[in-house]
């Protein structure tokens, strides 16, 4: 177990390798001078020439990338050019609210997908069945942004049940109340595409798991209906929904980010979103380096959920 | 005694020929069947005709602003969708937004595409350290979050319509590398290219005229899936105002510039995302459609 993670987390070294070298080259891709990108427009020449000597703008790429490493790996990931406050303290906190939505929505993602899925799979075929595909169907392509703003308009605006936006309600008396009701739209928003996706891959997973020899052999025997769920249905479809529901993750984090700016949630999303707006470059390396690390392990936690639920994938 | 295998071979050829045809007859009955996919497919048609042909229809300019002519509702007459916050016309804005959003939803599909493929194809067809060197490289931008990576390219770029290809089409290519590598690899070690291979075929031809033509269907279909997907991220995109920049349209910039008025004129924010969210489930019924028929597992009883 443990040398599985071990393995697992030094084979993941080259690609977060790879990944801190397409971030150092995302000043590259700005237009105009590395010096004006990362200080703004308003620095001052001699501000520009201490940062080239600071840098090492002036030797080759392979070197300036070392020392941007080096920087990096001390934590120092520069000041924000719009806020001129250093970037690990500005995304830091934000994190942490990113964090809170992307889980709540992929406990809700997990709830809807898992539950209309295994009930679709059992009436294949029923009103249930194709009512709940075809609203899936339409989740699924609905632009997360989009739908977000429409819920708003239904929930915020039109039955004034939630607030409109934000985490936390300015005037009143906050705490962790004031932040669920806050909390309800962005993650509904964010988990109902991949709701959709985790409830179709459910439902087929589940039909096909029931129609396997054994479980006809079980259900021959007499095998009561929920035992016959429990321990020969749902076990054997357990892998493939929890992979897909990894693959989530990464929409889910995408999909955050969005819908972030949509309520300005005061996460990664909507400081990308600023940043971009102040071609703020820094902070749109240190968010995307971040976010970027916690997908690559998150990725490897849900291959140890896996193996620990499989036991055949230890010997791989 | 020569003209005898000749005429074998002739007419060998000749039912080939026909079972190929009897095989491409009996797709396209199969996708002819699939009422959702042709129905899709004729609806796009028609989008994509409505948006070239976008000057042509109605009396109004995109950016055409009317200061006496604000926040009319759908079905005024004159303007039949109704005016935003400028009194713009709204079908309009919705055709001419429809030729910035197609081309950022399908062109970096295709882009994507072909590139995933070249890389794909070698990396399968060769091995060794260029299948090594090629796969790890895509495994890092597989390390992103799709949407963040196309966001941080586009954000350190200028905005842009092409600013919004290049990033999409980095993200997504990748994902079509992996297809036709693991395409490739299942087509390499079947006997006729071997036997290619033992008629002295030189590997790029046999590369480009055995494998090419296996792997290609299976690119094409996935491609279809991810267009709609790719019309909803582009739309992101410039709902973020990385895409085309005001006063031109695009469904993304339409939402993001109706959130403005979303108490008073909400149907400036819902039509383009009805819009996005039409065509974006018309390109998966499409390509669910072309998958079905193209693959022989999935027969219909």
């Amino acid at each position: 177990m443990a040398s599985f993670l071990i393995r697992r987390l030094v084979g993941v070294l080259p690609v977060i390798l790879g990944v801190s070298i397409v971030i150092f080259l995302l000043v590259q891709l700005a237009p105009g001078d590395a010096t004006t990108v990362l200080l703004g427009p308003q620095a001052t020449e001699a501000a520009k020439a201490e940062l080239r000597q600071a840098l090492g703008l002036d030797q080759p790429l392979p070197f300036q990338y070392l020392a941007w490493l080096k920087r990096m790996l001390s934590g120092d990931f520069g000041v924000g050019i719009a806020t001129q406050i250093p970037v690990t303290s500005l995304v830091g906190p934000r994190f942490l609210n990113t964090l809170i939505l992307t889980f709540s929505s992929l406990l809700l993602a997990m709830a809807i997908g898992y539950s209309v899925g295994l009930f679709a799979a059992l009436r294949a075929h029923s009103l249930f069945d194709r009512l709940s595909m075809s609203v899936a169907l339409l989740a699924g392509s609905a632009p997360p942004f989009w739908l977000g703003l429409i819920l708003v308009l239904l929930f915020a605006i039109e039955l004034r049940w939630l607030p409109v936006s934000g985490m936390q309600d300015m005037a009143g008396a906050g705490g962790a109340v004031d932040m669920l009701r806050h909390l309800v739209l962005p993650t509904v928003t964010t988990a109902l595409g991949p709701a959709a996706i985790i409830a179709r891959i459910v439902r087929s997973t589940v039909l096909e798991a029931l129609s396997k020899p054994h479980v006809r052999v079980a259900r021959a025997k007499g095998l009561g209906r929920a035992a016959l769920l429990r321990r020969h249905v749902v076990l054997n479809a357990l892998p493939p929904v929890i992979t897909i529901t990894g693959l989530q993750l990464g929409y889910l984090l995408g999909g955050a980010l969005l819908t972030e700016v949509v309520f300005a949630w005061p996460g990664l999303g909507s400081l990308l979103y600023d940043s971009i707006t102040a071609r703020d470059l820094p902070v749109i390396q240190a968010t995307a380096l971040v976010v970027a690390l916690s997908f690559v392990l998150a990725n490897i936690a849900v291959d140890m959920i896996n193996v620990i639920l499989d036991p055949r994938l230890r010997e791989a | 005694m020569s003209s005898i295998p000749a005429s074998a071979d002739r007419a060998a050829i000749a039912s080939e020929t026909k079972a190929r045809g009897g095989a491409r007859f009996w797709r396209l009955k199969s996708f002819a069947r699939d009422r959702a996919a042709v129905f899709s497919a004729l609806f796009l048609l028609v989008v994509i005709l409505g948006a070239a042909f976008a000057p042509l229809i109605g009396h109004y300019g995109p950016d055409e602003a009317d200061n006496l002519a604000r926040y009319r509702p759908i079905g005024t007459l004159g303007h039949l969708l109704g005016t935003d916050q400028q009194g713009r016309d709204m079908l309009a804005r919705l055709l001419f937004g429809g030729r910035v959003s197609l081309l950022v939803g399908v062109a970096p599909t295709l882009i994507a595409g072909v590139i995933g493929l070249g890389l794909g194809l070698i990396a399968g067809f060769v091995g060794g350290i260029v299948d090594q060197i090629v796969m790890r490289c895509l495994d890092v931008v597989f390390a992103f979050p799709m949407v963040l990576l196309a966001i941080a390219i586009a954000g350190a770029m200028r905005p842009g319509v092409l600013t919004e290809i290049i990033a999409i089409t980095i993200v997504l290519i990748p994902y079509f590398g992996r297809l036709a590598r693991t395409a490739t690899q299942g087509v390499t070690p079947m006997p006729f290219i071997e036997a290619a291979r033992a008629a002295g075929g030189a590997p790029v031809t046999i590369m480009l005229r055995y494998v090419l033509p296996n792997v290609f269907s299976p690119v094409v279909v996935y491609a279809t899936t991810l267009m709609g997907l790719m019309i909803v991220v582009g739309a992101g995109l410039s709902f973020l105002g990385l895409g085309v920049q005001p006063p031109t349209a695009d469904w993304g910039a339409m939402v993001a510039e109706g959130r403005v008025v979303l108490r008073r004129a909400a149907h400036v924010t819902i039509l383009p995302g009805c819009a996005i969210l039409v065509v974006s489930l018309a390109f998966n019924f499409l390509g669910d459609g072309i998958r079905d028929a193209l693959d022989p597992r999935t027969i219909r009883r």
